[in-house]
């Protein structure tokens, strides 16, 4: 494995709920290398999805730094991550949060309209990147002409079209059936292994996990590791 | 504009809600051209308005008749080039409902005090040998189909005549055009000295004189002469420019500027509050979309324009619509009360003033959910989402 494309150190991150002080992570340390492909279980409420959005600078940590590719995200204004999210990373979310206004295609080209890109060439990237996952010929149709897993193939393809190094998955299968959420999952293995993006994908689902190269887990806003299978 | 494809779908979301909300605008801006029309016409009092001339009127009230033995005496103050008398006869012709304005008038002095009107020299001659002719404006010719020559009854709504009728009948010796664009010929002018002998109230009055002033002179020091001239008279007088003359007598039908200007404002009060809300409810259905622009990269600020965008486009569809139907709408109007209310028209300055409303009420429409839309935190709208 190469050196490490995202850490944390230290980290936590408290919320507070009218008076009650809640601390979802607890002076966490990780370390995700470039190219890896890395799940994160646990029971509702350890943190998962906050140790995500800290990956994806939305959120900031309470104590703690938190650098992907070398830029310290904790110390970033709201304007700065903005700009760093809109080349760095790509998220893809269960419930797929497509605009349902806009074709598919659109919709993959949202993140290219940050870009100095012209429309042509945000069209032909858009191209791309619906081909990579097997959607070039429903370019044209809105969400609701879609199934659930072209849906997500359309938000996987929003997500790697600026061509991300980090790609974070908030329970990406979450709302599909068994066979669809393999096939979203063998797209998200193919992503990492020939494609080289890093992976970070929080799920519950346990067969979801084995398609990862390693699983972590949270309890109670700590970490604990162990292999994949 | 790389972002104005995403607006423009946004709008499109509600179909209906969206196509209300414009129609609410159309109906404003509509509203907004026809009434400033009628306004501004009334505030420029139409026709003949010049700054080289001025008005005497009785200082309480522009109903009340003054001397005509003042005439000589106003003629008589330096700088008063010519003195011309007028009178409101207050008549119509066939329709109550169509009333244009009539003068008693000297034929020589009106037309000189008023070198603008053009009137053919031999008709000029034919109304002056007949003492009950009248001469008519071009469009009164053209409003009524009237021709040289026809005799007309006009029904004095003020004056009768001494054996109590209240029909007067005049013959057309002539029709007169104006050169000034914004001139309105909507008037019969009827001659004084049949007017004097013939009326029931009697001679020796008029309703107001005008004057042209002489090359240099100083119009105020001229007006505060006339008013000196008749202070502590039976009739004081008030001396005024044309255009506040015109402003006043529009003044009889109510303060019409502020009548406009209360329907107007309580229009698009209204009219914030709907697009205000169509806004609103926009950004509440969209929480979670708006969560996935920010996600990707859209800064607060651009999200706000976005959503800013959206509300001023919505007006400047409505509101040129409004604009484009109330021009057409006035272009009616103004043909159908031309011998009423001369110069009813769509100024420029309506329509700039329009623009300025359209970006003004989208800007405050909007600017309240587009900052609610600015200000959202990406992880608690995903999570509400």
């Amino acid at each position: 494995m190469s050196e490490a494309l995202a850490e944390l150190k230290g980290v936590s991150r408290v919320y507070q709920k009218g008076k009650e002080r809640v601390e979802v992570l607890h002076e966490l340390d990780l370390s995700i290398p470039d190219g890896d492909f890395v799940a994160i279980m646990g029971p509702s409420g350890s943190g998962k999805t906050t140790l995500l959005n800290l990956l994806g600078g939305l959120d900031k940590p309470s104590g703690g730094t938190v650098s992907v590719g070398g830029a310290e995200l904790s110390s970033m204004s709201n304007s700065q991550l903005s700009n760093w999210r809109s080349s760095h990373v790509g998220f893809v979310f269960q419930f797929y949060n497509l605009l349902p206004v806009l074709s598919a295609q659109k919709n993959v080209e949202l993140p290219l309209l940050l870009t100095n890109f012209s429309g042509k060439e945000r069209a032909e990237r858009a191209a791309i990147a619906l081909d990579i996952v097997g959607l070039a010929d429903r370019a044209k149709h809105l969400p609701r002409e879609l199934s659930g897993g072209e849906e997500q193939r359309v938000a996987i393809a929003r997500a790697i079209v600026s061509d991300p190094n980090l790609l974070l998955c908030d329970e990406p299968t979450g709302d599909l059936d068994r066979a669809t959420a393999d096939e979203i999952l063998k797209l998200l293995q193919i992503l990492n292994r020939e494609h080289g993006k890093t992976i970070v994908m929080v799920t519950h689902d346990a067969q979801a996990a084995e398609y990862a190269t390693r699983t972590l887990h949270v309890d109670k806003g700590k970490l604990e590791s162990k292999a994949a299978a | 504009m790389k972002y104005f494809g995403l607006i423009w779908r946004n709008l499109w979301r509600k179909k209906i809600r969206t196509s209300l909300t414009i129609l609410s605008v159309l109906v404003a801006f509509l509203l907004f051209t026809l009434l400033n029309a009628i306004g501004q016409a009334f505030n420029t009092g139409g026709a003949m308005t010049g700054a080289e001339r001025l008005v005497v009127l009785d200082k309480i009230s522009l109903i009340n008749f003054l001397p005509l033995s003042y005439k000589n005496r106003i003629a008589a103050i330096p700088g008063v080039a010519v003195v011309s008398q007028l009178s409101w006869f207050g008549g119509y012709y066939q329709d109550p409902k169509k009333q244009f304005p009539q003068f008693p008038v000297v034929p020589d002095e009106y037309f000189a005090m008023y070198p603008e009107l053009v009137l053919p020299a031999e008709q000029l001659e034919a109304w002056k040998k007949n003492r009950t002719g009248a001469v008519i404006g071009k469009e009164l010719a053209e409003l009524y189909d009237l021709k040289i020559g026809d005799r007309i009854p006009i029904q004095s709504t003020i004056f009768s005549t001494k054996d109590g009728s209240r029909t007067w009948e005049f013959d057309i010796e002539g029709i007169f055009d104006t050169t000034d664009p914004k001139g309105g010929t909507a008037v019969l002018l009827l001659r004084h000295d049949y007017f004097a002998e013939a009326n029931s109230f009697g001679d020796g009055f008029v309703g107001w004189y005008t004057l042209r002033l002489e090359d240099g002179a100083d119009p105020v020091a001229v007006a505060n002469a006339i008013d000196m001239e008749f202070a502590n008279s039976a009739n004081e007088t008030e001396t005024s420019t044309e255009a506040a003359f015109a402003a006043s007598f529009a003044k009889q039908f109510g303060n019409i500027a502020l009548i406009v200007m209360l329907i107007l404002g309580a229009v698009f009060f209204t009219l914030l509050l709907v697009a205000g809300n169509t806004m609103s409810q926009s950004v509440r259905e969209r929480i979670a979309e708006l969560a996935v622009l920010k996600t990707v990269g859209f800064r607060d600020g651009t999200v706000l324009g976005i959503v800013l965008t959206e509300s001023i486009v919505i007006m400047l569809i409505g509101g040129v619509l409004g604009l484009a139907l109330g021009w057409v709408l006035a272009q009616g109007v103004a043909a159908e009360m031309a011998a009423f209310i001369p110069g009813i028209t769509v100024s420029p300055q309506i329509i700039l003033t329009g623009f300025a409303l359209m970006l003004g009420a989208g800007i405050l429409a909007g600017v309240f959910p587009a900052l609610k839309a600015m200000r959202l935190t990406i992880v608690d709208a995903l999570a509400r989402g």
